[in-house]
């Protein structure tokens, strides 16, 4: 007989208990998002000394990976429990301890591809965000075509040796976020130049002090960045941190792609529930004034606002639908496919919306004249337009859709 | 609510696909036409899907229903909208049936409702009029006190089915002015009742939908379904069910033009290639296929918020048309568009779906019409 399932409002109200001990009351309010969320590593600073607290109780009941195995750090918790989790965070409106690319990104790779020794390394510090990853895919020449990747990785053997120890990359990675920041990067690699594009990648790991790694920062439109340049310069790699086969790395690539254009929709494109900052809405009816029955005074405005508050909830409620299907035991269906396309537009229709609901003052670089939240839109509408573009731009996720759900041929 | 289908509306689903495949193709929609048939659909047929239980799907057992929801009947909807099935669904079933299930007495239930699960007994409702557009209370039709009830009379417009129906509910203004949600009353009116006459209109799909005057209509107390005067709020939940519905037919027909489109793209050879393999229309293809999937969602989301009695219900059901009625008319341009001359010919199939497209996207209100509709929910 299989063991009875656990009853998830069990673990509700031992978790209620113990909120109520572990939550600062000082972080409720924090959205947890990619400006205010905590992303640990060797450089993490602690402005509010409660979030570090905040991170270590989590981490101690391994709550900053709910689903992970314990013995990687993780919680353990089923599905049900790890839902109950997020309800009652949303309850008292903690953030996530922890945010980053050791949690969406390098370790679902590292649970599904990596070494039992590679996970027992890698994961437990992910969990207690005492290391920060970035990612080295693009390169100045590789973009949309990430498979022409040129960063060459060699493997060095010692004379009289037919067996490397390790191997020495050369390169240039590109659009590496927060690399300035972070303390390891997960990377794609040229072990073989001669085999076709896709076969000859492999999946590698290093430590960004590895002497011979230096980091540029890249200043975008909208002033500030995320992204770096990467240059690696002789940079020495142990074998052992191959992850998946040599020259099999495309494949790991491609389960880690689908993981960050999760994460850039869910982001992007009101997963969580309709996106960002006050509703649209409220921002416009603050800027235009209502007539005497209350509706927005601009008719036209009030239909664009409309569209764009429907589409986002077409889009949340086809998330919904990819998620009740994975839990009925359906494999993930077509409609998944559309979540980065989809989810980015959204996006940036807001954003120009919202421009456009400010008007003049939605054209403001700083101050005087310009409070901080239309400062605040007037960045993310500069900075939406690269939604499209990063993780895989939407002419590449058309191509995508075409081939691999309607069959068209290439 | 779970966006998933149960196993039993999975089984459901074939069941349907699978009858419509061998029963219903686009070729019986055509003869149809071709004939002029009055009733535009076929009687047995209909009795079939009575006896296969879909009819009384949505109504209670102690009425002769399967005591179902809308989410169940849902599904049947989508596997006939797939070939366009003419049945009478919509009138009967969302219109006719929901007003007397939602707002009729006892006695009119009673007498009605299990010959409408039967197959036996047509509704239909009676609510457009030549200058409501898309607006449901922007009503003329009179209802004055006369006698022991009321005289109706008035026009109505494009109302579904309306030939051959047995009787029509009527929405007529028995206080208050056009565009009033006030003053609305539904009346259930016998086709043979003196004053009633049905004139066929041809519309663009060649469904059956009629004029219908109402020229001194004499009908007892007992005609009022629901509330004299509480009418409005009564055919709003009616009109969002048969919305619902109909969104799930649409979905079921443009999935299958956009399926067709693209085996065509796959098969149809130029410049010495399969089209298919040009990236102008792999993307609009593609393009087509998300705006699908967005409806799917909504329009799931819709029938089980009505079945759930989700106060959002109507909210989601405005979210359901505008992106159905959307999606729908995309599909069948892009369609016309990627099929080329032939997709213009009367001998290809699209064209039906290009016909149907724009009646659904106009039955209910437009996208645009359900946009401001969820704006003015929202409380903006």
């Amino acid at each position: 007989m299989p063991d009875p399932k656990p009853d998830p409002e069990t673990f509700r109200a031992e978790l209620r208990g113990w909120l109520e001990r572990n939550a600062p009351k000082s972080l409720a309010g924090a959205t947890g998002g990619e400006l205010d969320g905590i992303w640990g590593g060797r450089k993490a600073t602690w402005p509010n000394p409660d979030a570090k607290r905040w991170l270590d109780a989590c981490a101690e009941r391994g709550f900053t990976a709910p689903e992970w195995p314990r013995a990687y750090g993780g919680g353990a918790l089923s599905r049900e429990e790890a839902k109950v989790l997020r309800q009652e965070l949303g309850r008292l409106r903690m953030p996530p301890p922890l945010i980053g690319f050791g949690l969406t990104m390098i370790g679902p790779v590292l649970l599904q591809f990596g070494t039992e020794e590679q996970k027992q390394e890698h994961l437990p510090k992910v969990c207690r965000g005492e290391i920060r990853w970035c990612q080295g895919y693009s390169e100045p020449g590789a973009g949309s075509d990430l498979a022409g990747l040129q960063t060459r990785a060699v493997l060095a053997k010692p004379s009289g040796s037919s067996d490397g120890d390790h191997y020495i990359v050369n390169g240039q990675k590109i659009w590496t976020s927060y690399a300035d920041q972070a303390d390891w990067m997960f990377c794609l690699v040229r072990t073989d130049p001669n085999a076709k594009k896709q076969e000859g990648i492999t999946f590698l790991l290093f430590d960004m002090e590895t002497p011979g790694v230096s980091v540029k920062p890249i200043a975008l439109i909208s002033g500030s960045s995320p992204f770096c340049e990467t240059f690696l310069t002789d940079v020495r790699v142990p074998v052992g941190n191959v992850v998946g086969k040599v020259n099999g790395g495309w494949t790991v690539a491609k389960a880690l792609l689908a993981h960050e254009r999760t994460m850039i929709a869910d982001a992007f494109g009101g997963g969580g529930g309709g996106g960002r900052g006050r509703g649209l809405a409220a921002t416009a009816r603050d800027a235009l004034g209502v007539e005497a029955d209350g509706r927005l005074a601009d008719a036209s405005l009030r239909h664009r606002i409309a569209q764009a508050e429907m589409d986002t909830r077409a889009f949340v409620l086809t998330t919904q639908r990819a998620r009740d299907a994975a839990k009925a035991g359906h494999a993930p269906g077509s409609e998944s496919s559309i979540f980065k396309i989809y989810g980015t537009e959204l996006n940036q229709r807001r954003m120009e919306l919202l421009v456009s609901i400010a008007g003049p003052q939605a054209l403001g670089w700083e101050g005087p004249g310009f409070d901080e939240r239309e400062l605040d839109v007037t960045r993310q509408w500069l900075r939406s337009r690269g939604n499209t573009i990063e993780g895989g731009t939407s002419e590449v996720q058309l191509n995508i859709i075409a081939k691999r759900v309607l069959g068209l041929p290439d | 609510m779970s966006l998933v289908l149960t196993e039993d509306q999975e089984l459901l689903a074939k069941t349907a696909a699978d009858f419509v495949r061998e029963h219903s193709p686009v070729s019986r929609v055509r003869e149809l036409r071709d004939r002029r048939d009055p009733t535009g659909f076929s009687r047995p047929l209909w009795k079939q899907m009575a006896e296969l239980g879909w009819v009384g799907i949505p109504f209670p057992e102690a009425l002769g229903g399967a005591g179902m929801g809308l989410a169940d009947l849902a599904v049947v909807l989508e596997q006939l909208g797939r070939r366009l099935a003419p049945e009478p669904f919509l009138s009967t079933v969302l219109l006719g049936g929901q007003a007397l299930l939602l707002g009729g007495s006892e006695a009119q239930r009673q007498a009605w409702l299990p010959g409408v699960a039967a197959g036996e007994k047509l509704l239909t409702l009676a609510w457009q009029e030549p200058r409501s557009r898309f607006d449901p209370f922007r009503i003329e039709a009179s209802a004055r006190p006369a006698g022991a009830g009321f005289a109706l009379a008035g026009e109505k417009i494009a109302v579904p089915d309306a030939h051959g129906a047995d009787a029509i509910v009527v929405a007529a203004r028995s206080a208050g002015a056009a565009g009033d949600e006030a003053g609305l009353t539904l009346f259930l009116v016998p086709r043979d009742t003196p004053g009633v006459s049905v004139a066929p209109q041809t519309r663009i799909d060649h469904r059956n939908a009629g004029l219908v005057r109402l020229d001194g209509v004499q009908v007892g107390r007992d005609a009022v379904v629901g509330e004299p005067g509480g009418g409005g709020a009564l055919l709003g939940r009616v009109l969002d069910r048969a919305t619902a519905g109909l969104c799930a037919e649409m979905l079921g027909a443009m999935s299958q033009v956009f399926e067709d489109t693209v085996q065509y793209l796959k098969t149809r050879v130029q410049f010495g290639v399969p089209i298919g393999s040009f990236q102008a229309l792999k993307h609009r293809a593609a393009r087509v296929f998300m705006e699908i999937e967005l409806a799917r969602s909504a329009t799931m989301a819709a029938v089980r918020a009505i079945d759930g009695d989700d106060p959002e219900a109507a909210k989601l059901v405005s979210l359901a048309k505008a992106r159905c009625s959307d999606a729908f008319v995309l599909a069948t341009n892009e369609g016309v568009q990627m099929f080329g001359g032939v997709g213009m010919t009367d001998e290809y199939d699209l064209g039906f779906y290009m016909k149907r497209a724009r009646v659904a996207e106009m039955s209910f209100g437009d996208a645009a019409w359900h946009r401001e509709r969820w704006a003015r929910l929202s409380g903006y």
